[in-house]
C-alpha cells in the first residue's frame, strides 16, 4: 500500500513487518524517530515484542547480542557516537555468527559537536565483519530492511547487516513508499530458526576463547562468508522481485553508464542529486554517469570492475575521509584498477577522490556539476569541496 | 517541478505544513519530498522546512535555494535571516502579519500576500499557530492545491480536536485570499 511517510516511520514499519521479538535502542539525534515508532507500535499492541529501554548504546548492542543468541530476531538503531561506542559489540556479533540488524542514521561524528549528516559513523565501522548496505531513497529503506533479515539469517551467511541511511535527509524526510503487506512478507522471509542458540536444556557458549591455535580460522570463515554474500544478494534480490514485483538492492545500480565518459562513484541518498544532475547534462548532451554503490560490505569488486572498466575518467565522491589518507571507496576502487592487468584496459583512467558533505553541509547540483567539470582538469587524491576560504587560515 | 521553502522559529509548526503540504499533493496524485532542515533544534530557533513536488519522482536532495514559493510562518525572521533570497523572479510569498514587522517591496514580476496567520490562528485554534492558516492561503493563491486536498490531509495528520480547529484555519485562510 502506497504511503506518504517519514523515513524513520518506513523503517520502522519494515522492520514490524519483519516480526521483531526484541528490540533495544538508546535514543540519538537523528536516530530518534525509529524507536519512538517502534515503542509506540509496541505499547499500542501492534507489535508483539519486547522494547527495551537501555542505559546506552553498548548495551542496546549487547541486548540484541543476547536476544538473537537465543533464537529471537531483534533489531537495534543508532548513529555516530552511538554507533561507535556499540562498535566493541558489533565487532563481537559478527564473531559470534549472530544475525542481528542495525541501523546506522548517518550522522557526524565528534568533536566539533556536529548532529548533521555525514556517513563517517557507519565507514568507520567497515572493518566489523558486519555486511553494509546504503539506501538511496525510502523505498529502499523499507526493502533492504526486509532483505537485511533474509541475508543475514541465511544458514550460510548468519552475520548482522547493518543499514546505512543518511541522517535527516532520509530519516526526517517524507516520501511515497510502497509498504508490502504482511502476507507477502511471510512468504519472503521465514522465521528465524537458528541451528545454535543458547538454551538453558542444551547449554552453549558462544564467543568463548580462541587461542592462535584457533582464531585466525574464524577470521578466514567470515572473509570467505563475505564471497558468499556477493554470490547470495543477486539470488536475493531475484527472490525479492518474484515476491514483491519490484527490482530493489543489491550489489550496485549503474546509472547511464552505457555511454558514459565521466562517472561519479557513490553511496546512499546524495545519488538522488547525483541522478537529477545527470539528467540536466544529458539534455546538454554531456555524457554523464552514475556508479551507485549500494553493498559496500562484502565489497563488489567484480561488479565495480565491470561497470568502470571501460571509463575513462572516474570521480568518487564521497560523505567520508580516513583522515590521513584517502576516501575509504577512494582507496579501494583506486587499488581495484591498479592491481588488475593494465594492458587489459582499453583507454588510460583518470581516477579522482572528492570529499563531500562532512557535517552537513549541503551538497547541490553545482557541487556535483563541478565534480564533473574538474575530473577533465588534473588527478586529485582527495580534494575537499565547498570549502569556505574565509574559514581556513 | 514545483519547490516551496517555508520559513518558522522551531516550534511554529513549520515541519507539520510541509508534511500536511506534502501529504495532500500525495493525494492528489503526485510526487513529493518534503523535509526540514534545523539548526541544533531548539525552541524558538529560525529553521526551514521544504517540499518539492512533481508529477514524476523526487530524487533531488539538496536544500531550496530558488524557491517557486515561500511560506514565511513568523516574519521577525525576513530581514536578519534573508527569507526572500532567491525567491524565483515571478515567486510568489505568503508572509504572517505582525504588528511593527515592515514587509519589504516584492520585485517586479514577484507577490507578497500578507495574511494576519496568528490573528486567525488565534480564533480557530487558540493558538497563535498561522501555519495551517498559511497553507489555506497557499491553496486560494497558487492554485497548486484543491482545498478539499488540504483538508483531507490535515484530518490525516492531526487527530481530534486539533484536527478539527486546523480544518477551520484552513479553511479561514482561504477564505481570506478569495475574499481578497
Amino acid at each position: 500500500m502506497r504511503k506518504f511517510l517519514q523515513g524513520s516511520e518506513a523503517v520502522a514499519e519494515a522492520v514490524k513487518l519483519c516480526k521483531v521479538g526484541v528490540i533495544a535502542a538508546y535514543p540519538i539525534t537523528p536516530q530518534t524517530p525509529i524507536p519512538e515508532t517502534l515503542a509506540k507500535m509496541v505499547a499500542d499492541g501492534k507489535l508483539k515484542a519486547e522494547f527495551i529501554n537501555v542505559e546506552s548504546e553498548h548495551s542496546a548492542a549487547s541486548f540484541v547480542l543476547g536476544a538473537t543468541a537465543t533464537g529471537v530476531r531483534s533489531y537495534t538503531a543508532t548513529s555516530s557516537q552511538g554507533l561507535l561506542y556499540m562498535g566493541e559489540v558489533i565487532f563481537n556479533i559478527a564473531g559470534m555468527r549472530l544475525p542481528v540488524i542495525l541501523t546506522c542514521t548517518n550522522r557526524a561524528v565528534s568533536a566539533p559537536i556536529n548532529i548533521w549528516n555525514d556517513q563517517s559513523d557507519s565507514m568507520a565501522l567497515r572493518d566489523s565483519g558486519s555486511i553494509q548496505f546504503y539506501c538511496e531513497n525510502h523505498q529502499e529503506l523499507v526493502d533492504l530492511h526486509i532483505q537485511a533479515y533474509r541475508i543475514a539469517e541465511d544458514k550460510n551467511i548468519m552475520l548482522p547487516v547493518m543499514v546505512s541511511m543518511d541522517g535527516y535527509i532520509l530519516t526526517h524526510g517524507f516520501e511515497v513508499v510502497d509498504v508490502p503487506s504482511q502476507e507477502d512478507v511471510d512468504k519472503f522471509l521465514p522465521p528465524l530458526n537458528l541451528k545454535h542458540k543458547l538454551d538453558v536444556e542444551n547449554p552453549l557458549t558462544l564467543g568463548f576463547l580462541a587461542d592462535p591455535e584457533y582464531y585466525m580460522e574464524t577470521r578466514y570463515a567470515i572473509q570467505k562468508t563475505h564471497e558468499g554474500v556477493l554470490k547470495f544478494i543477486p539470488q536475493v534480490v531475484r527472490e525479492f522481485e518474484g515476491v514483491f514485483g519490484r527490482r530493489s538492492g543489491g550489489l550496485v545500480e549503474c546509472y547511464r553508464l552505457e555511454d558514459a565518459e565521466k562517472v561519479i562513484v557513490a553511496c546512499g541518498s546524495v545519488c538522488g542529486t547525483i541522478k537529477e544532475t545527470i539528467e540536466e547534462a544529458r539534455r546538454k548532451k554531456k555524457k554523464y554517469g552514475l556508479l551507485r554503490i549500494i553493498t559496500y560490505r562484502p565489497f563488489p569488486l567484480q561488479e565495480i570492475y565491470k561497470a568502470l572498466k571501460d571509463k575513462p575518467q572516474i570521480a568518487i565522491l564521497e560523505k567520508a575521509v580516513s583522515l590521513g589518507a584517502y576516501g575509504p571507496l577512494y582507496t579501494e576502487i583506486k587499488m581495484l584498477f591498479s592491481q588488475k592487468d593494465n594492458k587489459k584496459l582499453k583507454r588510460e583512467k583518470r581516477i579522482c577522490g572528492f570529499i563531500a558533505g562532512l557535517g552537513g553541509r549541503d551538497i547541490t547540483k553545482d557541487t556535483i556539476s563541478y565534480i564533473f567539470k574538474r575530473l577533465s582538469q588534473k588527478q586529485v587524491d582527495c580534494e575537499f569541496v565547498d570549502l569556505k576560504p574565509e574559514y581556513i587560515e | 517541478m514545483k519547490e516551496i521553502r517555508i520559513h518558522a522559529r522551531a516550534g511554529q509548526g513549520a515541519i507539520t505544513a510541509a508534511v500536511i503540504l506534502g501529504e495532500a499533493y500525495f493525494l492528489e496524485g503526485k510526487f513529493t519530498y518534503a523535509f526540514p532542515h534545523f539548526g541544533a533544534a531548539r525552541m524558538g530557533a529560525p529553521m526551514n522546512a521544504y517540499v518539492r513536488c512533481d508529477t514524476k519522482p523526487v530524487i533531488l536532495r539538496s536544500q531550496i535555494y530558488e524557491p517557486d514559493y515561500l511560506i514565511i510562518v513568523d516574519s521577525t525572521l525576513i530581514k536578519d535571516f534573508y527569507c526572500l533570497r532567491g525567491l524565483k523572479e515571478d515567486g510568489i510569498a505568503i508572509i504572517s502579519e505582525k504588528e511593527g514587522i515592515e514587509i519589504p517591496k516584492p520585485k517586479k514580476r514577484q507577490k507578497f500576500y500578507v495574511v494576519p496567520a496568528n490573528r486567525i490562528a488565534l480564533e480557530t485554534i487558540a493558538r497563535p499557530l498561522g501555519n495551517t492558516v498559511l497553507l489555506g492561503a497557499f491553496s486560494a493563491v497558487t492554485e497548486e492545491i484543491r482545498l478539499e486536498s488540504l483538508i483531507e490531509a490535515v484530518k490525516k495528520r492531526l487527530s481530534g480536536k486539533a484536527a478539527e480547529q486546523n480544518v477551520r484555519a484552513v479553511e479561514k485562510g482561504y477564505e481570506f485570499i478569495k475574499r481578497g
